[in-house]
């Protein structure tokens, strides 16, 4: 599954695979002002973002306004092995979506 | 009467993809809004932000949740922040910045094998507590940090 948005890499490190994602998104919260025009820019954020290990959720993130343009995200699970699957998606405010599979390395 | 014909089938054709592009449209951001929780995303307090994900705004203080932020963060727009703890069966961890508008940043509910130790990036409006709530099956865990920041990170 290829992805525009996402990048991600999971590493056994261990017994415990870390996961570390990179999306792009402009994350915006909805009370910037466009400097020039003066108009308030309108909310546009990643809203939830789930995680998952062959099928099973391991991660389940509501994210806000507050969370950085460009969000990072990087956690830890066990049980995995080298090769299993990993899936991480996104859908923001505006009902956007992304998803991206990658294995276990 | 072929012309009319041909008109009479876009206009089906057009009224059909557009039908099907609305119930695709509608019905996806309907179902993430029932999950997101708006009203504890939209609350102006800690204690609210609190009640609004967890259902409590009562947590007691522990020393097992460790808060890893930069005492001073030079922009306020990208805070690296990392909550651990070595606290047993934690459910969710929920990230809160105190000097925000809206509190509430993040809510991660983690599963049974994920470890309780998560990394982003957050946005800080002021110099504030980060606090750290973190849940299990029958209460609810806090840790507070104060990051300094020089340019707030929520306004032009």
């Amino acid at each position: 599954m290829a992805s525009n948005t996402i990048k991600i890499r999971v590493q056994l490190k261990d017994d415990l695979a870390q996961v570390k994602a990179l999306i792009k998104h402009p994350m915006e919260t909805g009370l910037r002002k466009d400097k020039k025009t003066g108009q308030v820019i309108p909310a546009h954020f990643i809203q939830e973002i789930a995680c998952e290990h062959n099928g099973k959720p391991v991660l389940n993130g509501m994210w806000g306004g507050a969370i950085s343009t460009n969000p990072y995200l990087s956690f830890e699970f066990r049980g995995a092995k080298k090769g299993d699957k990993v899936k991480l998606s996104w859908v923001d405010n505006n009902g956007n979506t992304d998803a991206i599979e990658t294995q276990v390395s | 009467m072929n012309d009319k014909r041909r008109i009479f089938l876009r206009g089906t054709l057009a009224g059909g993809s557009l039908a099907v592009a609305l119930s695709a449209g509608l019905v996806a951001p309907r179902q993430v809004l029932a999950a997101w929780p708006k009203d504890a995303f939209g609350a102006k307090t800690v204690g609210d932000a609190a009640k609004g994900i967890l259902g409590t705004d009562l947590s007691e203080p522990s020393g097992d949740i460790e808060i890893k932020a930069p005492d001073i963060a030079e922009n306020g727009a990208v805070v690296p922040v990392t909550i651990s703890t070595g606290i047993a069966g934690v459910k969710s961890i929920a990230l809160v910045v105190e000097g925000n508008g809206t509190p509430l940043a993040a809510n991660f509910a983690l599963g049974a094998n994920t470890a309780a130790n998560v990394s982003t990036r957050i946005k800080m409006g002021k110099t504030s507590n980060v606090i750290a709530l973190v849940k299990t099956a029958d209460k609810v865990y806090s840790a507070r940090k104060e990051v300094k920041v020089t340019i707030g990170g929520c306004g032009g």
